[in-house]
């Protein structure tokens, strides 16, 4: 009756070098071609080698959508569960079992409509999880319905006269429940993509990665605005720590702060007075301030908005287990036998 | 049980006491829920327990935390019953009522017995208390109480007086009135002091000022009834007689939590237990959170599906996976409870039924979550199902869900109620060692292993965690082939699996104790029940057969699957009475599975059956008596009224 789990991941040295194809999963992929979802599969799968963790350590956990069959296509350990619930099951699995590297992917819907409670809880305990949310701005797998993040006014077949509801912005809920790393990407820069996978996952606590994934069904060219390549230098801002905020195709605008608000500097000259990203400040007020900023008023901002260190909760969980075990040497007889007890004879 | 009148009003020093012996007394202690009521109650059972007696107790609390003071839905009451012989029932209905105000008195007046001893606070019957209990006249004056013993005392100015010179103020003096009454009581019954004072000094340890008084307001009630002719009798309860061993006081909620740890042990497998707070298992997640030094970790989730979703992750991890809830909550879990039947991983639920539906009574008892737990699942979905019979058998139970979890890959329902909950008796403490060790095993990486690979003998799949190298695989909510555990649309695959799911429960037939008869193995009446109501079935059986009567009874700990001699056992009897907390519940299995034409006998009121009424239902269907209708009279705390 011996555990046959090993306690801890492996070293990195003793680790057979994985390759992309190791983490590719014998089985079919059936998302629809063209979909977003298989760039961010194959970003996911080129950078898990990178991690230097076996993949018996590694688990993938999904909730139900299109996304959530990304766990199949993984040749890690997998649990595709029920709608909503990822971060439920990812939370007691990293609570339980700490040395394990754990990813959650969901989707608007799944992580921010009908499980919109777990993600609010998962990140205000800082539990070391990686979660990937592929934002399409709509239902995919129920065939066209607005979701949560859906824009205002949208028509889809369940609203076919517009919907009368506001979105929400997954990066301010990520920022305002407490995350100690919030990043966005987006399927169509692969190479962005695949560094932020990596940064996440490389990141104690949880992370949380919003992608712009496109759903060419149901909601076609949803950032094609600004995230299809010939305009993408122009119309996003890619965040880099400790540098001052450009954009454009020879980084010649710039972002600066009026009061609270953000404002372009066409043609900024000079990098003074434009903004420095950090996003490691305790109190997350610039990324507060660059989570309101869309195009087309803006460039989107992309990239690492917070990333900031914090003791995680499945370890202070394990703390206090080693030291309640440290302290009192476990005795069940004396435990049952606490309190009043009587011989009778 | 308590007899003669008592009061005399002539003077003389020191008074004789006369002492009565006696079999059994069932004692309720009633106040406004911040009177301390269930303090009262539980150092009065510990002493009681302590001292060697039979006890058994039936916590009574409003949902209210604080309703509003001296209001009738403020009315929190402890009832308990302790005997020189085995008893399994905190009592029908007391012999004594100590009503602390007049809101006590109305709400439990109607449960004690005629001629029955009842002790009040006479300073508590003032108009505005009286009015708040609705009450048009002082029932100690009106003459409405002619057919009890009553003893009015002055509660709140002597434990006033007995605390003079301490640094309180009166409502601080007021906070010590149910050690008063704690002190009178125990003396009545010749119970040593040893008890409480030394859980006084642990608890108000750091507190020498409320610790004072408390013993002081404690040993003036005691020396109350020595000194005075209030009581002209004193009454004794001699120990009983009982198995050898060491014994403690153990309430259902304890020996759960304490059950499910000596499961990890056993198994050698941590504990994780997932949990919201509800009433009335939150006991359970305050017991368990205190023991991390067994290594068990609990998760206080944001919502009852969190709770189970997180005992699933870490069933997944190869831990032992615990959540727990009450009816309202186990409706929370259905879908993922189905997740945890579809992947076929080890997992206990924990149901503390109360009365539903909807939020029902929290504090109230009722088994009505049989069916939920059966049937409350979309599609075909087996799950196990045990449910404890009395307080200290939530160990045991506790204990056997873990075993066939684990050996059968199936989640197991654990059926315990607030009655079993929150009820306390004397237990037998049991060396972990005389306990069988828990069998389970990792999934071995073999040529050809896939995630539905089965034990032949038990059906169950092999539990593959992550971690073990070789055996990376996915499951989920979506049928598997049970061929190479790939998403499967195919109608075979379906209809086997589907099949294997339901047959590990049926397997279990084979692998769990038969159920056992007390009484004649045949005859004219068989009385069937499960759980929570096992003290006042069997005690009312054993009164019948004392009588004559051709009446045997059997208790279901196992509800699926039922023990494999249930049927023989049923057609072994010309009748069948099913006695339950709810509208039929097991009655309707019992109808559908066997065709067996059982009569059921149903009580929804949120309180336990009394021995009585199943000993009038068992005369009707005996035919020595027309229809027994139960009543619920005016003024009864324990029949809801």
């Amino acid at each position: 009756m011996t555990s046959t789990v090993s306690a801890n991941g492996l070293l990195a040295g003793d680790l057979p070098v994985l390759t992309r194809k190791d983490f590719v999963s014998d089985q079919e992929v059936r998302w629809c071609p063209g979909c977003g979802d298989y760039s961010i599969l194959a970003q996911m799968q080129k950078m898990l080698p990178e991690l230097h963790v076996a993949k018996e350590n590694i688990v993938f956990i999904s909730g139900i959508g299109c996304s959530s069959r990304f766990p199949y296509y993984v040749e890690t350990y997998g649990f595709h569960s029920i709608h909503g619930r990822a971060l439920t099951i990812a939370s007691g699995l990293k609570t339980a079992r700490p040395e394990l590297k754990v990813f959650v992917v969901t989707g608007d819907g799944d992580g921010l409509s009908i499980g919109g409670n777990h993600l609010l809880h998962a990140m205000r305990r800082n539990i070391d999880l990686t979660v990937v949310l592929f934002n399409n701005r709509i239902y995919g797998l129920t065939k066209g319905q607005f979701s949560p993040t859906s824009e205002f006014g949208k028509v889809t077949k369940s609203s076919p006269y517009g919907t009368t509801e506001q979105p929400l912005n997954p990066i301010r809920i990520a920022l305002a429940a407490g995350a100690t790393f919030v990043a966005r990407s987006v399927d169509r820069d692969t190479k962005h993509l695949e560094e932020t996978l990596f940064k996440a996952a490389q990141h104690k606590g949880i992370s949380f990665v919003e992608v712009y994934q496109n759903c060419n069904i149901f909601n076609d060219g949803a950032y094609a605005a600004f995230a299809e390549k010939d305009v993408r230098q122009e119309r996003m801002l890619f965040l880099e720590d400790g540098k001052p905020m450009r954009f454009g195709n020879n980084r010649e605008h710039g972002i600066r702060l009026n009061g609270f608000t953000p404002e372009v500097v066409h043609d900024a000259e000079s990098d003074d007075g434009l903004i420095v990203h950090d996003a490691t400040m305790a109190n997350p007020l610039l990324a507060n301030i660059l989570v309101g900023m869309d195009y087309p008023n803006y460039p989107v901002p992309i990239g690492v908005f917070r990333s900031v260190e914090a003791p995680t909760y499945d370890e202070l969980v394990q703390k206090q287990v080693d030291a309640a075990k440290a302290k009192e040497k476990p005795d069940f007889d004396a435990l049952l036998r606490s309190g009043e007890t009587w011989e009778v004879s | 049980m308590v007899s003669n009148g008592l009061m005399t009003t002539e003077m003389h020093s020191p008074p004789e006491h006369v002492v009565e012996e006696l079999d059994r007394v069932t004692i309720r202690f009633a106040g406004d829920s911040g009177d301390g009521m269930q303090l009262t109650g539980t150092q009065f059972t510990r002493t009681t327990a302590v001292f060697g007696n039979d006890i058994a107790t039936l916590p009574d609390y409003p949902a209210e935390i604080r309703a509003p003071t001296g209001s009738l839905p403020g009315v929190s009451g402890f009832q308990l019953s302790f005997s020189s012989s085995d008893i399994r029932t905190p009592g029908d209905q007391p012999d004594v009522l100590v009503a602390m105000n007049p809101a006590a008195l109305k709400t439990n007046l109607g449960d004690l017995v005629p001629g029955g001893l009842l002790i009040v606070d006479e300073d508590e019957f003032n108009p505005a208390n009286l009015k708040k209990a609705a009450y048009t006249s002082n029932p100690l004056e009106d003459g409405s109480l002619r057919g009890f013993q009553v003893v009015a005392i002055h509660i709140t100015r002597q434990n006033e007086l007995a605390l003079e010179g301490l640094p309180l103020n009166a409502a601080g003096k007021f906070k010590s009135r149910n050690f008063y009454a704690l002190g009178l009581i125990l003396w009545l019954y010749g119970r040593p002091l040893d008890t409480t004072v030394k859980w006084a000094e642990e608890r108000f340890g750091r507190s020498p000022e409320t610790l004072d008084a408390n013993l002081r307001a404690l040993y003036a009630g005691h020396a109350f009834g020595e000194t005075t002719e209030v009581f002209h009798t004193r009454y004794e309860v001699a120990p009983a007689t009982v198995r050898p061993g060491t014994y403690r006081h153990i309430s259902g909620n304890e020996a759960t939590a304490l059950g499910f740890v000596a499961a990890s042990i056993l198994s050698g497998l941590p504990l994780f237990y997932g949990s919201y707070p509800i009433t009335p298992a939150s006991d359970v997640l305050h017991e368990l959170s205190k023991l991390k030094s067994f290594g068990v970790k609990t998760f206080q989730a944001e919502d009852e599906i969190a709770a189970i979703g997180a005992a699933i992750g870490a069933a997944y991890g190869g831990h032992l996976a615990l959540t727990g809830t009450s009816g309202p909550g186990l409706a929370l879990k259905s879908e993922a409870l189905n997740l945890a039947v579809m992947t076929e991983l080890p997992l206990v639920v924990i149901d503390v039924q109360r009365a539903g539906p909807s939020t029902g009574m929290p504090t109230k008892t009722e088994q009505s979550d049989l069916l939920q737990a059966m049937f409350g699942r979309n599609g075909d979905s087996a799950v196990a199902i045990v449910a404890p019979c009395t307080p200290a058998d939530c160990f045991m139970m506790a204990i056997e869900a873990f075993r066939l979890a684990l050996k059968y890959m199936v989640p197991v329902v654990f059926l315990s109620d607030g009655y079993l909950g929150n009820g306390s008796e004397p237990w037998r403490i049991p060396s972990l060692s005389d306990i069988p060790k828990l069998d389970w095993e990792y999934a071995k990486p073999v040529e050809g292993w896939q995630p539905y690979l089965r034990n032949p003998e038990t059906g169950a799949r092999t539990w593959a965690v992550p971690g073990q190298k070789g055996l990376e695989h996915r499951i989920g909510g979506l049928e598997k082939s049970g061929q190479n555990g790939d998403i499967s649309y195919d109608p075979r695959n379906h209809h086997e699996m589907t099949l294997a799911r339901m047959g590990k429960v049926a397997n279990m037939t084979r692998d769990i104790p038969p159920l056992e008869v007390s009484g004649p193995s045949e005859g004219e009446l068989l009385v069937l029940g499960w759980g929570g109501t096992y003290g006042a079935i069997s005690s009312a059986v054993e009164a019948a057969r004392s009588q004559g009567k051709s009446v045997a009874s059997a208790h279901l700990r196992y509800l699926n699957p039922f023990p494999a001699n249930i049927e023989s056992v049923l057609r072994s009897y010309k009748k069948v009475l099913i006695p339950e907390l709810n509208t039929g519940q097991l009655s309707l299995l019992i109808r559908g599975m066997f065709l067996v034409d059982a009569v059921p006998f149903n009580k929804i009121s949120g309180q336990p059956f009394k021995i009585r009424e199943i000993q009038g239902k068992i005369d009707e269907v005996l035919g020595l008596r027309g229809p027994y209708v139960l009543d619920f009279p005016q003024g009864s705390a324990l029949s809801g009224g």
